[in-house]
């Protein structure tokens, strides 16, 4: 099982190429939010950039706080998410301790699902898709993309 | 987002409000400098002063911007206070985006605040908040105080003024995201004469993508083929700046008001060393993977023993020319010195500088004095160049106030006409030849990137006025469908005309597609018809004579065949510019 991990994020120059590819290939949309993971700059452009990603939380609050089901635990960290069972009422977002879920103005959920898509995209290797140690075996393919 | 029209926000600070405006023309104006050219026709007033409240400034962006890398640039255009004519002026950070995830076309801003505002505006909202309390901060402060009164960190573009754009200089540019500028002809002045200190653009849009799968697999390959290139090593790495030590061996680099083209101690400033003694980082506009922008830091020791602060500023190739060799500074710490000094004050980097060799010089020859400098200037003399930097922004007595209209002005009044380093507008950094010089002097944008006139200098031994003409109307049209788009042109070697139909295809513009040689030629016309209904009369304009006194690696400049060229231009310009009638 694979998570995404951030951890070279000193070297970002925020050109949201990530960004920009997990809205396109992931939730099929042209969109800087609509995202899982998003970048900000940390108090402003001199002071170099930040990636909002999920953590892979095991177990993640949000789970535990859908009243739906339509989030569940993720083998080896983070969720995975049945958008068909959600009834966008916004506790994902509020039980994530690190802003990593993007509600749009309708109330759908956006969260990384792990799937490295935006990995090859970012020019100076900030990101990285890495095994959880424990959880060998074949990498499952990411049950949740857009709705 | 796809759309055969335009959907335009057109804001009036007179009365505080705003429309959404359809617009047609998709197929004939495209998006970009063809946008705004229309646009200025709608809302600009041809006979009327730049600083007529009723005057547009407007910012537009092109079909393709936030849907392929590089799309990244937005084209700013206004009535000029340097010509009181039609300008166009580019830049890039994240303010292309941010229209786009806004959900506009374009931005167009008429009327005048009572007191200075700033607007804040994204895909849900439109607010005009009083400032007044920022009015004379400079651009960093600025810049930090909007971050924190407007949401949105990371999604959004902060455009903002500093001094010289609140005191109408000619000269004043406008801040794009702390790094880069609507920089030339004064976009910063009509921003002020309206009372505007900034404008925020929230991208908070979602849109949904091109059907099918050919999009997807197109920006992979674009993608590719743009971060494969060298091109993007040339620019990821020194960055423009590495023009410096090329243009210098060249015998082609403007030193000290061009009375030099080359010289060793430029050693010390080129991108190689600049990136080795002060680079701190690489950053990029957004939808950019190239991550041009060089981040260099300068330290001050304000207290002693041991108690400093550092400053982050951005360099590049024209700057480094303008506030380095154009002035005669040679250390690279000094240079950003002044460079902050020009960014902080919200000046365009290269017409102050260019401005201030002028006055370095007419004040050794005696033409000016003390008394109207202020300050000793001097060659080499970086610390009272930060300091008349600061009296050129301020507008500080009468010389500063009318050198911040621009060199020829001063020069018309003072003297020293014949070593004002001007092509239209003051000169960039490209000492090249016959062709360069008259393709910035006439050129739309008075600017090294109307066509690369400098490349043909490069390319050819001996010049034919005529073919240069034909080069420079040729390069300029493909130029101009790239800045519709709008392409950041340091991509230009990669969007070629068959790239940019199938990028056009996929994403539905198919008819724009199939027409980009016609199209293409229309928006040059256009463009030019604005540019003359607004005064402009390329026939009128005069190369001084310090650009025929100099030698580059080619020899002495022809002035015959400068003048023979620049006769050529100006008439294929009128031509171009010429109204159908019946």
């Amino acid at each position: 099982m694979k998570i995404l991990i951030t951890p070279r994020m000193e070297r970002c120059i925020g050109c949201h190429a990530c960004s920009l590819a997990c809205a396109r290939l992931v939730h099929k949309r042209l969109s800087w939010d609509t995202a899982g993971i998003r970048i900000l700059s940390s108090g402003g452009l001199s002071t170099g950039f930040e990636a909002k990603p999920c953590l892979a939380c095991d177990p993640a609050p949000c789970a535990a706080a859908c009243p739906t089901a339509a989030y569940s635990q993720r083998k080896g960290g983070g969720v995975v998410v049945k958008k068909s069972l959600c009834i966008r009422c916004g506790a994902c977002d509020e039980a994530c301790p690190v802003d990593a879920i993007y509600l749009d103005p309708t109330g759908e959920p956006f969260v990384c699902i792990h799937c490295g898509r935006c990995v090859p995209f970012c020019p100076h290797d900030c990101l990285e898709l890495v095994d959880v140690p424990g959880t060998s075996g074949p990498t499952e393919e990411p049950k949740e993309a857009a709705s | 987002m796809i759309r055969d029209n335009f959907r335009v926000l057109v804001v009036d600070l007179s009365i505080g409000r705003g429309t959404i405006e359809r617009v047609e023309g998709r197929d004939v104006h495209v998006g970009g400098s063809g946008l705004a050219a229309a646009l200025f026709e709608r809302y600009g007033q041809v006979d009327q002063p730049w600083n007529d409240p009723r005057q547009p400034i407007i910012f537009a962006i092109g079909p393709l911007t936030g849907y392929f890398p590089l799309m990244s640039k937005t084209v700013c255009a206004f009535k000029s206070p340097y010509h009181d004519q039609y300008a166009e002026s580019h830049a890039g950070g994240r303010s292309a985006l941010s229209l786009r995830f806004a959900d506009l076309d374009a931005l167009v801003v008429t009327g005048q605040a009572e007191r200075p505002v700033c607007l804040s505006i994204g895909s849900q909202h439109l607010e005009i908040k009083d400032v007044h309390y920022l009015w004379g901060k400079d651009v960093g402060t600025t810049g930090k105080m909007l971050r924190r009164m407007f949401k949105g960190s990371g999604h959004r573009s902060i455009l903002r003024i500093g001094l010289a754009g609140e005191r109408g200089s000619a000269m004043a540019g406008i801040n794009v995201d702390t790094y880069r500028h609507f920089g030339r002809l004064g976009g910063g002045a009509v921003m002020g004469a309206k009372n505007l200190k900034g404008i925020v653009i929230q991208g908070d849009g979602t849109f949904a993508l091109p059907k099918g799968k050919e999009y997807a697999k197109l920006f992979q390959k674009v993608h590719l083929q743009l971060t494969d290139t060298e091109m993007m090593h040339k620019y990821h790495n020194l960055g423009t700046a590495a023009n410096v030590a090329v243009l210098n061996g060249l015998k082609a680099l403007p030193i000290r008001n061009l009375q030099q083209t080359t010289d060793p101690k430029i050693e010390a400033i080129t991108g190689e060393n600049f990136a080795e003694r002060t680079l701190l980082r690489n950053t990029a506009c957004s939808g950019c993977p190239v991550g041009c922008i060089h981040v260099g830091f300068v330290r001050e020791k304000f207290m002693e023993p041991n108690q400093y602060f550092y400053r982050q500023v951005a360099y590049d190739y024209e700057p480094i020319f303008a506030t380095g060799a154009m002035l005669g500074v040679i250390d690279p710490f000094a240079v950003l010195d002044i460079l902050d000094t020009v960014e902080q004050t919200g000046l365009d980097v290269m017409s102050a500088g260019v401005a201030l060799a002028w006055a370095t010089e007419a004040l050794e020859q005696g033409i000016i004095k003390e008394e109207d400098t202020l300050v000793p200037l001097r060659f080499g003399e970086a610390k009272i160049y930060t300091e008349a930097v600061r009296h050129l922004a301020a507008g500080s007595n009468a010389f500063y106030q009318l050198l911040a209209q621009g060199t020829a002005k001063a020069a018309g009044r003072y003297g020293g006409s014949e070593f004002a380093c001007v092509l239209g507008q003051e000169m960039a950094g490209y000492a090249t030849g016959e062709v360069y010089f008259v393709s910035q002097a006439l050129g739309f944008r008075h600017s090294h990137l109307d066509s690369s006139g400098y490349s043909y200098d490069q390319k050819f031994e001996a010049i034919d006025p005529d073919d240069a003409v034909e080069f420079l109307v040729k390069d300029e049209q493909e130029r101009v469908f790239l800045t519709s788009m709008v392409a950041c042109l340091f991509a230009r070697s990669v969007y070629k005309e068959e790239l940019l139909a199938e990028c056009l295809n996929s994403v539905g513009y198919d008819t724009l597609a199939e027409t980009i040689p016609q199209v293409s030629q229309g928006l040059q016309r256009h463009r030019w018809q604005i540019r003359l209904s607004t005064g402009y009369d390329p026939t009128s304009i005069e190369i001084p004579k310090r650009f025929t006194d100099i030698s580059t690696w080619k020899g002495s400049i022809d002035g015959k065949v400068l003048d023979r060229l620049r006769q050529k231009y100006a008439q294929k310009i009128v031509e171009m510019g010429r109204r159908e009638t019946g």
